[in-house]
């Protein structure tokens, strides 16, 4: 299978990450918006982490293709049918 | 919300051309990584019963509602790694029913299949039902029907199609890859959405220790996940030890997580035996954090105070104003954020047999994220929540696909067709499995709470059936008559019992006591956990008795499918840390951490 799920997971969690810190950032200061969790720019902030979550994964996602191009496809195990080996 | 959809689509489209063999579209071609395999085995079982399910015990029973993590779970996902996922994976059976053919005989994997195949149906029926009120409940698509100037009642039948055709299209394509890709990003998702609720939940009441203390007004025992176990009328669960220990533990859990294709077929698709065997393992890690994702929120939800109709007087410039803030009925009527429910003929608030009103528990979690999250993170919220909802459909979905597509159809209806007939037939099963879970949708409406059927519908089918595995894996003696007539006696001790017995706060009906009332449990999660006991007992001693009247199979039949007559796995080859029994272990001492946390 050569589809890495890290690398569009990382995509979709980047992406919602830039959509909720730009949220954040043009409604920041907005009293009333942010009453209801006690004040805190919780779209900013939560953004912000999920931002770093999906960089993170993308680039765990790309250099483990890297990896898998430069090495030779791993062997899959065919002995597993039978147990004890 | 929308770029979620896109990209659960965009797995499907992407993984549709590795699609070429019926191997590829049921088994993920059995070549998946085990962190992927194990996040999708917990997330498949993330379904609606998992996030409102929990959240609801959560509210209702309090932190009690632990136990389905700490003695239903976690035991029974190390019990299945270490032990059963050999005879799975090395059996090189397709699916859970296949196992039991080769381990036994045709009729007992033709029960087996038949009847799996009815309860994921139905559980997928469930998550859909759910996911409508839900989104019904929350708003989330009025604005768009205003806009088109449809009727607010199509609302559920709209909700209920879309989500059906989602996942129809990403596992009409991609089949369990597809289904375990999507799991997994929804594993994330749930978690992205829930993180931000419990941690703002948690500072709003000051903390772990605000929290004991607000929902300590409630009611005290629910802060504790042990203690008062020993006696019913001490713990609000109202089960004791033997109920908990045997019911749950021994028989719900290990029958669920042990034998249910729907969480194992995500561990067959792993790549190699050690693989297969420590997905249930790491799955097992995240699964002893969710109690705080899950059942934290309907703590809270319950311990926060109730909204009441308020009217403020201010006076400005010689006048008085009067600002009335007004409570709906069903919000007043309830407790915390938890609103009671209301009877939509008379618009009276419902109540139990002793007269206080009935609460809708399963709003618990999702109020307490129209409560806190402000718009934008909102969106993520709802989404996870959805997402929740098609993570345990999509489960069901391929679960229903394979078992259809190797157990049923291909063994009874045609036997000798090319692999790629059996593709299509699998793609079509899909698309009948989710038409009929639209028909179960429907028909869900009559019930309370959705975990508690769920655990209704397993100890009639799953409870019996983990006493056949057991049998059948560790005493090569068991033959294929005696398991049949045990899954029989079992299931059948299980609706008897659920006919004679109800819960002390519940009428006779749906809940229980169908034939007559001889016996009447504290709560229904008590009638649940003795009912899977004699459900498991009667199919035990069902199946001994009819095994030793019977003549056993050659041993030379069963190599590979008994514990005694297999090789035990070479795990020379591994450092020891990394073997799977380290791992267990590791897991086991974390699962007692836990439990003394939570005591």
């Amino acid at each position: 299978m050569s589809l890495d799920l890290r690398i569009p997971m990382g995509l979709m969690f980047t992406l919602t990450g830039v959509i909720l810190t730009a949220f954040g950032l043009k409604t920041n200061g907005d009293v009333n918006l942010y009453a209801k969790s006690l004040g805190i720019n919780a779209n900013l902030w939560w953004g912000l982490v999920l931002l770093v979550f999906g960089l993170t994964m993308l680039y765990l996602g790309r250099r483990g293709q890297k990896r898998l191009a430069s090495l030779p496809p791993e062997p899959v195990d065919e002995t597993r049918s039978r147990l004890g080996h | 919300m929308l770029l979620y959809f896109v990209f659960v689509l965009g797995i499907g489209f992407a993984l549709k051309r590795y699609m070429k063999t019926s191997k590829d579209f049921f088994q993920a071609g059995r070549a998946l990584p085990a962190w992927i395999c194990g996040l999708a085995f917990i997330s498949a079982n993330l379904g609606a019963q998992e996030v409102i399910g929990m959240g609801a015990s959560g509210a209702k029973y309090g932190l009690e509602t632990a136990h389905f993590y700490g003695i239903g779970a976690i035991p029974a996902m190390i019990f299945v790694g270490i032990f059963m996922m050999p005879f799975y994976y090395g059996s090189k059976a397709r699916s859970v029913p296949e196992f039991l053919r080769m381990r036994f005989d045709e009729k007992t994997r033709a029960l087996n299949a038949c009847s799996f195949a009815v309860m994921t149906v139905f559980s997928s029926g469930i998550s859909m039902y759910a996911m409508a009120r839900l989104i019904q409940a929350l708003h989330v698509f009025d604005g768009l029907f205003m806009q088109l100037g449809w009727p607010k009642e199509g609302i559920f039948t709209f909700s209920i199609v879309l989500s059906a055709l989602i996942v129809l299209l990403y596992i009409f394509l991609g089949g369990l890859t597809s289904a375990i890709y999507n799991e997994v990003l929804q594993f994330f998702l749930i978690i992205a959405g829930f993180l931000p609720l419990v941690l703002l939940g948690l500072k709003n009441v000051g903390g772990w220790r605000g929290m004991k203390a607000s929902v300590a007004m409630v009611d005290p025992r629910m802060l504790h996940e042990w203690k008062g176990i020993m006696h019913p009328a001490t713990n609000p669960m109202g089960v004791d030890i033997i109920g908990i220990g045997m019911g749950l533990g021994f028989v719900l859990g290990a029958g669920y997580w042990c034998t249910d294709f729907l969480v194992i077929q995500t561990a067959m698709a792993s790549k190699n035996m050690e693989s297969a065997r420590r997905v249930p393992l790491i799955a097992a890690v995240p699964k002893m954090v969710f109690p705080f994702l899950v059942i934290l929120p309907g703590l809270l939800a319950i311990g926060l105070p109730t909204p009441h109709t308020t009217i403020v007087e201010t006076h400005a410039d010689g006048a008085i104003y009067h600002s009335i803030t007004v409570v709906p009925k069903e919000v007043e009527e309830g407790r915390g954020l938890v609103p009671a429910k209301i009877n939509p003929v008379t618009g009276q608030a419902m109540l139990d047999a002793s007269g206080k009103p009935l609460l809708d528990y399963d709003m618990a979690t999702p109020n307490m994220l129209l409560h806190y999250f402000p718009t934008g993170i909102l969106g993520l919220g709802l989404t996870a929540l959805l997402a929740s909802f098609m993570s345990g459909m999509a489960g069901n979905v391929t679960a229903f696909n394979t078992v259809f597509t190797y157990d049923l159809y291909q063994s009874y209806i045609r036997k000798n067709a090319s692999d790629r007939h059996y593709m299509a037939v699998g793609r079509w099963a899909t698309v009948g499995g989710i038409l009929l879970s639209i028909a179960t949708a429907y028909a869900a409406i009559n019930f309370n709470n959705i975990m508690d059927t769920l655990q209704l519908v397993f100890s009639f089918v799953n409870a019996p059936l983990f006493a056949t595995f057991l049998l059948g894996m560790f005493w090569k003696r068991t033959t294929g008559h005696g398991a049949f007539a045990g899954l029989i006696a079992g299931t059948a001790a299980a609706m008897l019992h659920h006919g004679l017995t109800l819960p002390i706060e519940a009428h006779p009906g749906v809940h229980g006591g169908w034939i007559t009332v001889l016996h009447n449990y504290p709560s229904d999660m008590a009638q649940n956990f003795y009912g899977a006991i004699y459900a498991f007992s009667a199919n035990f001693i069902v199946a001994v008795v009819v095994s030793l009247c019977t003549k056993a199979r050659p041993e030379s039949e069963l190599v590979g499918l008994v514990h005694s007559l297999t090789k035990k796995p070479s795990m020379a080859h591994i450092v020891w840390w990394k073997r799977p029994e380290a791992l267990a272990v590791a897991v086991l001492v974390g699962a007692i951490a836990l439990n003394i946390f939570f005591a």
